[in-house]
C-alpha cells in the first residue's frame, strides 16, 4: 500500500459528479418543499383520529 | 506426570492458543467500555461493540464460527452478522427508529437550509480521493469516505454493500467521530470564522407547517431520491417510512415504538455484531489507523464545506447569514446542532441558533443519505 496518484485522479470527476448531484437533488426538494408550503397553504386544525396501531 | 497433563489439557489446553494480538483487542475492547461509560460517548453502540470485541478475541471463541475436524461450529455473532448486517437489514431497520425521531419542521419553515447539508457533503467526496491516494481500492475509498457521513447506518450500509474489508474499523470511526462532535467542530468553525461572522444573528420566525406538508414530505422525498440514486432507496425509503408514521398523526403507538423499542432492540443487537468484524487478524493492522485518520478527516472537511459555503453566500446576501450553522450539516443529530447553538450563545449570550442548526441538521440527514446513494451509483461493486 502505498500513494496511488493514478487512482487519485481517477477518483477527481467522481468528486465533481457527486457534489454536482447532491446540489441538484437537494435543489429539486427545495423546490417541491416550496411548492408543497404554497400548495398546502395555512394548517387547518387537526381532528384528532383513534390510533390504529395493532389493526 | 502424563496422568497430570491429561488431566489438564481438556481445561487449560486453550490458553496456549490465546494470540498477543487477542489481547490487544481486549485493550481495545476495554478502551471502547471506558468511553462509553466514563466519557458518555456514543454509549448505546461503543459499550456492545466494546464487550463484542473480547468476545469475539477470545481464543477459539465459540461466538464466531470455527473451523474443527469434526466440522464448522457456527458462531452466534457470525449467524448475526450473516443475518442482520451482510444483507443491510439492521441498519435499515434502524433507519426506521430514526425517521421516527426527527421532525422535519425546521426544516419545513426554511427549505433553503438544505443547501448546507448539501454543502457539508463535501468531506465525503474529498475523503473519497484522499484515500484512493493513499492506495486503497475504490472500493474501499469509497466505504471510508462514508465515515463522513458522521451517519452510522449509511456507514454500515455502504461499507457492506462494497464489501470492505474495514467494515470494523469503518464502523468504530463513525461512531466514535459522530461522539468526538464536540471536540472536533469548534477549532475548525473558529478556525474558518471571524468574531464579526460568529456573531451575526439570526433571528427565528416562527411558522407553522401544515399537515398535509408535513405527510407529503417524505413520500416526495423519496420519490426523488429514488429517481436520482436507485441505490439509496432503501436507505431514504426506511427513514422516510419512519417518518411518515410519525407525521400521519393516525400511528402513534407504531411511532413510539419505531423511536423506543426498535430502535434501542436494533442498537442492541448491532453493536455486538459488529464486533464480528474486529476479530484482531483483521482489525490490527496500519490501514485501521489510516481509516480512523482519514474518518478525522472527513469530518473535518465536513465542517469546512458548511461553513465555507455559507461564507460563500453571505457574499451575494444582504441579510447576512451566522456561517457556524453550515457546520451542522453533517448528519451527527442533534449533537452539531447543539454545539453550533452553544458556540454562538459564548460568542453573544442573546445569539440563539438552534432552530437554524437544527434545521441545517436534519437536513444533513437526508443529503447524508443522497450522497451514498450517488457514491453507489457512481462506483462500480
Amino acid at each position: 500500500m502505498g500513494i496511488n496518484v493514478e487512482l487519485f485522479l481517477q477518483t477527481l470527476p467522481i468528486m465533481a459528479k457527486g457534489l454536482v448531484g447532491i446540489f441538484v437533488v437537494t435543489g429539486i426538494i427545495i423546490l417541491s418543499i416550496y411548492i408543497l408550503n404554497k400548495s398546502t397553504g395555512r394548517p387547518k386544525k387537526d381532528k384528532k383520529k383513534p390510533d390504529e396501531a395493532g389493526k | 506426570m502424563e496422568a497430570i497433563t491429561q488431566f489438564l489439557e481438556p481445561l487449560f489446553g486453550n490458553v496456549i492458543n490465546l494470540d498477543y494480538k487477542q489481547v490487544i483487542m481486549w485493550v481495545i475492547g476495554g478502551i471502547l467500555i471506558y468511553l462509553a461509560v466514563k466519557k458518555d460517548m456514543e454509549p448505546t453502540l461503543l459499550l456492545p461493540m466494546g464487550f463484542g470485541a473480547i468476545l469475539v478475541n477470545l481464543p477459539l471463541s465459540g461466538v464466531v464460527d470455527q473451523i474443527y475436524d469434526t466440522g464448522t461450529e457456527e458462531g452466534v455473532i457470525d449467524l448475526l452478522f450473516n443475518s442482520g448486517i451482510a444483507n443491510e437489514l439492521f441498519p435499515l431497520l434502524l433507519f426506521i427508529g430514526i425517521g421516527a425521531m426527527i421532525d422535519f419542521g425546521p426544516l419545513l419553515t426554511n427549505p433553503k437550509l438544505m443547501l448546507f447539508g448539501a454543502a457539508a457533503q463535501f468531506g465525503i467526496f474529498f475523503t473519497l480521493s484522499m484515500a484512493a491516494l493513499f492506495g486503497f481500492d475504490l472500493k474501499d475509498a469509497a466505504s471510508i469516505a462514508i465515515i463522513g457521513a458522521a451517519d452510522g447506518p449509511t456507514s454500515i450500509f455502504v461499507a457492506n454493500y462494497f464489501e470492505s474489508n474495514y467494515l470494523g474499523a469503518i464502523i468504530v470511526a463513525a461512531y466514535s467521530y459522530m461522539a468526538l462532535v464536540p471536540i472536533v467542530q469548534p477549532p475548525v468553525i473558529k478556525l474558518l470564522t471571524t468574531k464579526k461572522e460568529r456573531l451575526i444573528r439570526m433571528p427565528y420566525e416562527q411558522k407553522e407547517v401544515s399537515k398535509m406538508t408535513r405527510i407529503l414530505f417524505p413520500i416526495i422525498v423519496t420519490i426523488i431520491t429514488g429517481i436520482f440514486a436507485p441505490r439509496a432507496v432503501a436507505l431514504i425509503g426506511f427513514l422516510m417510512f419512519g417518518n411518515l408514521i410519525r407525521e400521519c398523526g393516525v400511528l402513534n403507538s407504531l411511532s413510539e415504538t419505531a423511536q423506543n423499542v426498535l430502535a434501542n432492540l436494533i442498537t442492541l443487537l448491532l453493536g455486538i455484531t459488529i464486533a464480528a468484524r474486529m476479530q484482531a487478524e483483521d482489525f490490527l493492522n496500519p490501514q485501521t489507523l489510516l481509516i480512523l485518520a482519514l474518518g478525522l478527516v472527513a469530518f473535518i472537511f465536513d465542517t469546512a464545506g458548511g461553513v465555507l459555503f455559507a461564507k460563500f453566500l453571505n457574499l451575494f446576501l444582504k441579510k447576512k447569514i451566522n456561517p457556524m450553522i453550515g457546520a451542522s450539516g453533517i448528519s451527527a443529530f442533534p449533537m452539531s446542532a447543539r454545539v453550533v447553538h452553544k458556540m454562538g450563545l459564548a460568542e453573544d449570550k442573546q445569539n440563539f441558533l438552534l432552530m437554524h442548526s437544527i434545521g441545517v441538521n436534519v437536513s444533513g440527514q437526508i443529503a447524508s443519505v443522497i450522497a451514498g446513494g450517488l457514491i453507489l451509483n457512481l462506483i462500480a461493486r
